[in-house]
């Protein structure tokens, strides 16, 4: 079984160095944004969905493990984080905490679950979970079915930063975002993530070589679904609602689409991806659903002729890693 | 009671359609070493077909030709499929298979909503088979017995032909082994795609046999196909007969659920199968992956 990315250069000061200098620059743009005409609105959607992206593709670009189900962490936290705000009353970054503790507790569950099988039936388990939280969501009270919980009080994080302000809320999602982005960074460049890759590559030797290969499995899930419910809560505060439409196993596949446009295994192709495909939603929303079609095609042409992601194949080109 | 035995024929229904569709995905498993997303999308296209055939001016053809025509049409796009885009993963990591015919899914489905809108088509019920049966303790639905008669009979027979036959020896053999079965003189690229074209095949003979009950809509694989992999998730896929057997167990456990606790009913496949995996991680008729 060939190996899901095939081009992984070993981690030398020169990668180390370009690393850094995109990440710096992308710092950089997005800090950039609210003085530019563009719709932060838009950028605080995509960075959250670009958090997720990097979450799964923890999982699948240096794991191998393709879960199909990470909607269920972004919906959950969403609900966990939304009840706490509106119903408890709590301050901002308490519920952010109380989603990512529901991401966390759903990501230990379902990862002790799903773990236990791999390949194709880990993706089907996954899947199977999330449409099962699916309709416990859509007939649990709390979560107020088809309607979802609407109308959240963004509040004053830390009693500061006040949310209800545009700019003020770019930025604490975009330090948000860059915070979870730099430690799925670190993961992957932690001997824990060397290992990792080592199980991509050949799981069976990675277990002569004495590693407990479903420990390390494991614990890549649960770190990616509770990244992935970070993101989550953070898109409460953008969108202001959770709904069904978050857990919904169709945002699961728009998940895996924006990894694959950007490039598996690549560390910035997520976000590229995350970006590509939101813009696309919002510049094509008028022609229905030909946008489905559109998605559908873009995933055939990814698989058939790049599939190392728009990254992922610059990469490649100048023989660096990104 | 009368709702009992009602709910246990819907059961035994979604678990022949549940059969039917693991069945196909088993047989293409075998082979191609894909997990065909796009099987939902090409059960939904069986029941088009056969509702084009009907409702065009100049055709008209009703349900017994169509039991036949759909299948087959479905079965030739399906090689198409096979021929111009999966055969080019051979040899990929299977996630990519996954992800392409998930890719075609969403296509297929795209397509249809934006021709038929998401809400359902009518198909009437073939006149041979209107009515019902008053057996004393409850009244059974002809279209509904046929239902579940007739696709148990598919699929005894193709698992005859995959496990009693010679050329189901021989697509085991491919199965296993490739390149011997090839250096006997055997095209199996071409044994392949028709592999393909049967699986699909018996997805949209489900889809036929599914349009007279449920409408025909662009949707009706799409949600359905989840709980199919949850079927397949149970039974390990292991073998023919499994796909079967637990196609049907589960069908029946849903109907059942739904007459004693209807709130769950949604979701006890998934509780189930969450159960199994604690408990046999290869499902139960599975072979070590």
């Amino acid at each position: 079984m060939t190996a899901l990315t095939d081009d992984t250069l070993p981690m030398t000061p020169r990668a180390m160095r370009d690393e850094m200098i995109v990440f710096v620059a992308m710092a950089l743009l997005l800090a950039s944004v609210p003085f530019t005409g563009i719709y932060p609105f838009f950028v605080m959607q995509a960075l959250c969905f670009a958090l997720l992206a990097c979450a799964f593709n923890l999982l699948i670009g240096y794991g191998g493990l393709l879960s199909f189900g990470h909607a269920m962490f972004l919906g959950t936290a969403g609900y966990c984080s939304a009840h706490a705000l509106k119903v408890w009353g709590l301050p901002p970054e308490l519920g952010i905490l109380v989603g990512v503790a529901g991401a966390f507790v759903l990501s230990i569950i379902t990862g002790y679950i799903s773990i236990r099988r791999q390949g194709i039936y880990f993706s089907m388990i996954t899947l199977a979970l999330s449409q099962l939280l699916y309709f416990i969501y859509l007939q649990a009270p709390f979560t107020h079915g088809e309607d979802g919980i609407q109308g959240i009080p963004q509040g004053h994080m830390f009693g500061v930063f006040d949310l209800t302000k545009p700019t003020v809320l770019y930025y604490v999602v975009l330090v948000g975002f860059l915070a979870g982005f730099l430690l799925i960074y670190r993961i992957i460049n932690s001997p824990f993530g060397e290992v990792l890759k080592s199980i991509r590559e050949n799981e069976q030797r990675a277990i002569s070589l004495g590693y407990r290969t479903d420990q390390y499995k494991f614990l890549a899930f649960v770190l990616s679904g509770t990244v992935a419910g970070f993101a989550g809560s953070l898109k409460v505060f953008v969108a202001q609602n959770a709904s069904l439409t978050d857990v919904h196993w169709s945002m699961s596949g728009e998940v895996v689409l924006m990894t694959l446009v950007g490039g598996l295994g690549t560390i910035f192709g997520p976000v590229v991806g995350a970006f590509a495909i939101i813009a696309m939603q919002q510049y094509l929303a008028g022609f229905g659903q030909w946008v489905t079609v559109i998605q559908g095609s873009i995933f055939v042409i990814c698989v058939l002729t790049f599939r190392r992601g728009v990254v992922g194949e610059i990469a490649h080109y100048f023989r660096r890693s990104l | 009671m009368q709702a009992l035995y009602a709910q246990l024929l819907v059961g035994l229904i979604n678990g022949s359609f549940y059969a039917l569709l693991s069945l196909g995905l088993a047989v293409i498993f075998g082979m191609l070493n894909i997990i065909n997303f796009a099987h939902g999308a090409l059960y939904m296209m069986g029941a088009f077909v056969a509702y084009f055939l009907l409702n065009n001016d100049y055709l008209s053809i009703g349900y017994w030709p169509a039991l036949i025509i759909a299948p087959i049409v479905v079965g030739i796009f399906g090689m198409i499929l096979e021929r111009t885009m999966l055969q080019w993963l051979t040899g990929l990591d299977h996630l990519y298979g996954l992800l392409l015919t998930f890719g075609i899914a969403l296509i297929v489905q795209g397509v249809f909503q934006n021709y038929f809108g998401s809400s359902g088509l009518p198909y009437s019920i073939p006149d041979q088979l209107r009515g019902g049966m008053n057996l004393g303790f409850m009244f059974l639905p002809i279209y509904r017995a046929w239902v579940v008669i007739f696709s148990l009979v598919v699929c005894l027979a193709t698992w005859f032909l995959i496990e009693k036959t010679r050329l189901g020896a021989y697509l085991r053999a491919a199965t296993e082994n490739p390149t011997l079965v090839r250096a006997f003189g055997i095209n199996v690229p071409r044994m392949i795609t028709l592999t393909y074209g049967l699986g699909v095949g018996l997805a949209a003979l489900a889809g036929v046999l599914s349009a007279p009950i449920n409408q025909v809509r662009p949707l009706m694989g799409a949600d359905l196909i989840i709980v199919v992999f949850a079927v397949v998730v149970i039974g390990g896929m292991g073998s023919i007969m499994g796909s079967i057997i637990t196609g049907f167990a589960l069908g029946v456990i849903e109907g059942l659920t739904k007459y004693f606790y209807p709130e769950a009913s949604n979701t006890v496949v998934f509780v189930l199968m969450v159960l199994v995996l604690l408990v046999k991680p290869t499902g139960l008729t599975g072979r070590a992956a």
